[in-house]
């Protein structure tokens, strides 16, 4: 494992010009997280269309793996249901699992292929200081998801 | 000539792997003479201190209350009772916030702290003033990297009962003149609270010439054991100071209904107090005065003099702090345009550099930086150039990996 492994070229273009940036004129659900440890902030706000996630914007302060783990969150959620996200929010989790014995079901003939950009961080996991760091912006995803609709 | 104490690395067992420890800001390690003391005690000394009535009770007392005098001796307080041991800073802070600072502030009193705290220096007096009705007012950092004196002095006024001020940032590494501070404190009857964790370690202290009422310092910053800690409180400050924490240890008679307190110190030791970590603070006493704190000072700044040299190389770097050595310790925080400091933490930890990355619990003084975090490099009597070395070639690693200056 180098740190190029950890800082792939993919995960350095989010760090830099992450996607989906900003604020929604009127969001139906937001959630701010912060980690009181290093300080990384996140803040998420979601458009929905029923189930289905139709917007989605971030803000935030903080390193590479939390800030483009966020971005590319973003991209992965837009225009998915409820349901779907749930589930490659599981398909994260595993990766960023400890126990090597989890079966990320990742395909290494075809990068990307399942998870796309977020399968640049898999080489978090060999850092554990900074899984949580890959998993500030989805534990917020989550307070979004499960605060509903603000008014 | 530099100050070489390249031959006390030999000393600390944890650093022959070759790791390039830069983070004894947070904590130092531990030299063995400190580490044998610890164990020749717990195997023939132990027991608990004060009240037994046996042999190993009454060595146990002996050397917990010497370990006593040796640090009122190190920071030269005229009264060994003046010295209180507590678990560490952060609960030396808190002692004297609740312990004084309820009974003495109320409505329209003020407390003065300032900009760069460390957040056990300025949250015990968020939680008092809420409590007590006083306002919390502070003394800004000036563009230099320094307390804006004049503003302090503007700030002072009758109303203002306590100054809270730190000895040496854990930041910036500067050393605010608490002499100064504290000479005009007292001329408004205000008392002062010196948080010195970074500043005993690292610098020859005198608590008469530092002029402030109360100093809160770590055994485990000063290559002693975690768990231990002082207040030193002069005596009339202490004497109108209530007891933090009740129970064992610090009364002299209770009743069902009430109690009266031991003497000094023993009123402020509630419960069994951390006697084989007095025993290795005692130690590390013993191995810094060998050294001599003057030479302590001396190397550190010089470390960092030349750490400041080299990382004005270093592309996109940027020092968080002051860049001249002038009063100022070993501390020494930086970022990186493009690279945060997290990221460069684990960059550095790849090449064998610990450093601290972080707010390092001083967010107000990251606002007032403008930076959310910053990687901070700190130096004590074991670092040499070497590790200097290694720092600087970690952060070139880091500017490479994501392209800075490119």
């Amino acid at each position: 494992m180098s740190l190029e492994d950890l800082y792939r070229e993919v995960i350095l273009d989010h760090y830099r010009n992450p996607r989906n940036q900003g604020r929604l004129e009127s969001p139906d659900a937001v959630a701010e997280g912060v980690n009181p440890l290093c300080g990384d902030e996140i803040t998420i706000e979601l458009n929905f269309d029923g189930d289905r996630v139709t917007e989605v914007a971030i803000e935030g302060q903080g390193c590479s793996i939390s800030q483009s783990s966020s971005s590319m969150m973003t991209e992965a959620i837009k225009g998915k249901s409820r349901a779907e996200i749930e589930t490659l929010t599981g398909q994260f989790r595993d990766m960023m699992s400890l126990d090597g014995e989890v079966e990320i079901g990742l395909d290494p003939e075809r990068p990307g292929a399942v998870l796309g950009d977020l399968e640049a961080l898999q080489g978090v996991r060999k850092y554990p200081v900074r899984i949580k760091c890959a998993s500030l912006g989805w534990n917020v995803l989550q307070d979004a998801l499960d605060g509903g609709t603000r008014t | 000539m530099p100050t070489d104490l390249s031959h006390l690395k030999a000393d600390f067992p944890i650093l022959s792997n070759g790791v390039h420890f830069l983070d004894s800001g947070a904590s130092s390690q531990k030299p063995i003479p400190v580490l044998e003391a610890m164990d020749r005690f717990a195997r023939t000394s132990y027991a608990n201190v004060h009240r037994g009535a046996y042999q190993l009770s009454v060595a146990s007392t002996d050397a917990y209350e010497a370990a006593r005098e040796r640090v009122a001796q190190f920071i030269g307080a005229t009264d060994p009772r003046e010295v209180i041991f507590t678990r560490g800073t952060t609960t030396s802070l808190n002692m004297v916030a609740f312990g004084w600072g309820l009974e003495h502030l109320g409505p329209g009193d003020r407390i003065l702290a300032t900009e760069i705290e460390h957040h056990a220096n300025l949250v015990p007096w968020q939680m008092v003033a809420k409590r007590t009705g006083a306002t919390l007012d502070h003394v800004p950092m000036s563009d230099d990297f320094r307390l804006d004196l004049a503003a302090y002095e503007q700030k002072l006024g009758p109303d203002v009962k306590v100054v809270a001020v730190t000895g040496m940032s854990n930041v910036l590494g500067t050393m605010p003149p608490v002499r100064q501070i504290s000479d005009l404190a007292h001329r408004h009857g205000a008392r002062v609270v010196v948080d010195a964790a970074q500043l005993v370690p690292h610098s020859a202290v005198n608590v008469q010439e530092l002029g402030a009422d109360f100093v809160a310092f770590s055994s485990h910053k000063m290559l002693g054991p975690t768990g231990i800690g002082i207040l030193w409180g002069a005596m009339d400050a202490l004497e109108e100071t209530e007891p933090f924490e009740g129970g064992g240890e610090m009364i002299s008679d209770v009743t069902l209904h009430d109690a009266t307190w031991a003497e000094i110190p023993h009123r402020f030791e509630a419960g069994t107090p951390p006697i084989i970590e007095a025993v290795g603070l005692h130690a590390a006493i013993d191995y810094l005065d060998s050294i001599g704190m003057d030479q302590v000072l001396q190397h550190d700044r010089e470390l960092a003099g030349i750490a400041l040299d080299r990382l004005g190389d270093v592309p996109g770097l940027h020092i968080q702090g002051p860049d001249d050595l002038i009063d100022r310790g070993g501390v020494v925080s930086m970022t990186m345009d493009g690279v945060h400091a997290h990221d460069l933490a684990t960059i550095l930890d790849e090449q064998g550099v610990a450093v601290r990355s972080g707010h390092h619990c001083a967010k107000p003084l990251m606002r007032r930086l403008g930076v959310g975090a910053t990687a901070r490099a700190s130096f004590y009597v074991y670092n040499t150039e070497e590790d200097i070395d290694a720092l600087i070639g970690g952060l070139r690693r880091a500017g490479e990996l994501f392209g800075v200056g490119s």
